[in-house]
């Protein structure tokens, strides 16, 4: 399981994380949501140490580093058990789609090339993209780039996957597509944590949510306990504020778009 | 008007047995530049303590000094501060001094390669279980090469034509053995022609070779 205790974080003055402990069990998938700032990012950065958090306990399969002792062998180790879905794709602009997914198996994991290609093409067709894989990211849409970084993230077979915003940067119409690969890893019990604005997404796909405010968990449980039974404050708020702005989106828009963002 | 064109033509096999000379101090100059500058540009791009600034004083000088100048303090004026520089030869001088100040110029340029590869990439290949040495390898050097490219090749095109300057010390080298038949046959322009156009010449055909293979590793690129 996924153990993180105690994480704090600051950058300079400005405090980001106070204090935050949660556990995800096995094939579970945990999704984080909150208003904006409120450290949720920052949070699952640190788990990979992409951010050092300033003191803290993380431990993720069988590998626990205390922040504060982490040496650099210590890391490399933890940074093994999690691959991460960035919210700009982050793909390797100098490599083709299928050499994003097995360029790190080949270097990193040490596989054989003919081995990585064969993982990759399976791993590109699972996300519905092995038509594009000798292409460049240059030439892809942002939701093909997406389903990519979703394919280099299971290629290298961590514990956990962390997905940081996968569809904020996405036009509304690749939105959809990309879910709906989430989902599909999400029903193969990949253990999972996601931060996401997709509150419908989240209510569908989340075995626990977490509701993130200022720095701190301000409440966890199941969607149906966060989303229609929130017993915090801050909870209803963000959800009502949450409700509204969907509310004025669909008078804008239409009804039709609420399948949409489903 | 009286210009010899045949003159023209007939000493540039004359000259052509100095171009080696050129390209030799050329080419080595740049290697030797090119190792400081990857150098200098690590410690600039990561900030390295104390080094950085040894490293930007480095840059500062060498930059903001004639080429010129730089050749004769290393030639004519080490040696009286240090009796073992007596031992060094025109030839190594010059190389020394082309590689020290081209390595300046290259550190920047180099720089600016490196940090026009967005961190995300880097954090990438961090986040699927790579080293700092295999991201570098296969993800940032790459692209870094590709954006430092041109300018890296305008400061070989700038070194070829500033080797010239080893005839101060007295380097027999393309313009150096150019003086000479000049003044043997006070045939000045016709000798200086020449050796313009073997340098426009070299830097061409350069050009050329650059431009193709600027073409090659841009297709990632192009839609």
């Amino acid at each position: 399981m996924i153990k993180v205790s105690n994480i704090r974080k600051s950058f300079k003055d400005n405090v980001v994380l106070k204090d935050i402990s949660f556990n995800v069990n096995k094939g579970e998938v945990v999704v984080i949501i909150g208003p904006s700032g409120s450290g949720k990012s920052t949070l699952l950065r640190c788990l990979n140490f992409l951010e050092k958090a300033d003191g803290g306990k993380i431990e993720i399969g069988d590998v626990a580093v205390d922040v504060k002792q982490a040496n650099r062998a210590a890391v490399s180790k933890l940074r093994m058990q999690t691959s991460m879905v960035f919210q700009h794709y982050n793909l390797f602009k100098n490599k083709t789609a299928l050499e994003n997914v097995t360029h790190p198996l080949v270097v990193a994991k040490k596989m054989k090339k003919d081995d990585a290609k064969q993982m990759g093409r399976d791993l590109l067709k699972q996300v519905g993209i092995l038509e594009k894989e000798n292409q460049y990211p240059i030439s892809l849409s942002g939701g093909q780039q997406q389903r990519v970084g979703i394919a280099r993230a299971l290629a290298v077979n961590p514990y956990a996957i962390l997905f940081d915003e996968p569809t904020s940067s996405l036009d509304p119409e690749w939105v959809g597509e990309v879910l709906r690969v989430i989902s599909g890893i999400a029903n193969k019990q990949k253990t999972m944590i996601i931060v996401t604005h997709e509150m419908n997404f989240a209510r569908e796909i989340a075995d626990k949510v977490i509701f993130m405010a200022d720095g701190v968990i301000v409440e966890q449980g199941t969607p149906k306990e966060i989303f229609d039974h929130p017993t915090m404050e801050r909870t209803k708020q963000f959800l009502k504020d949450f409700h509204r702005q969907t509310e004025v989106h669909h008078e804008f828009y239409g009804e039709n778009t609420k399948a949409m963002l489903m | 008007m009286n210009i010899d064109l045949g003159y023209v033509i007939e000493i540039i096999p004359e000259l052509l047995k100095y171009l080696p000379i050129t390209l030799y101090i050329t080419i080595i100059s740049m290697m030797i530049a090119v190792i400081i500058g990857v150098i200098l540009s690590i410690i600039l791009v990561n900030k390295v303590p104390v080094v950085l600034h040894l490293a930007k004083i480095y840059i500062s000088f060498f930059r903001g000094t004639p080429i010129l100048v730089q050749l004769l303090m290393i030639y004519f004026g080490l040696p009286q501060i240090f009796p073992i520089f007596n031992e060094l030869g025109a030839g190594a001088a010059a190389i020394a001094a082309f590689s020290l100040n081209t390595s300046a110029y290259l550190a920047e340029i180099f720089r600016a390669g490196l940090e026009s590869v967005d961190r995300g990439q880097a954090e990438a290949a961090t986040s699927v279980g790579m080293s700092y040495a295999q991201a570098m390898r296969g993800i940032i050097l790459p692209q870094a090469v590709r954006n430092a490219l041109p300018a890296t090749g305008n400061m070989f095109i700038g070194l070829i034509k500033n080797s010239s300057l080893a005839f101060t010390i007295g380097v027999t080298e393309l313009l150096a053995q150019g003086k000479l038949l000049a003044s043997a046959n006070l045939r000045f322009f016709e000798a200086y022609l020449a050796v313009g156009l073997i340098y426009w010449i070299i830097t061409f055909l350069y050009s050329q070779l650059q431009g193709w293979y600027e073409q090659r590793i841009s297709k990632p690129y192009q839609v």
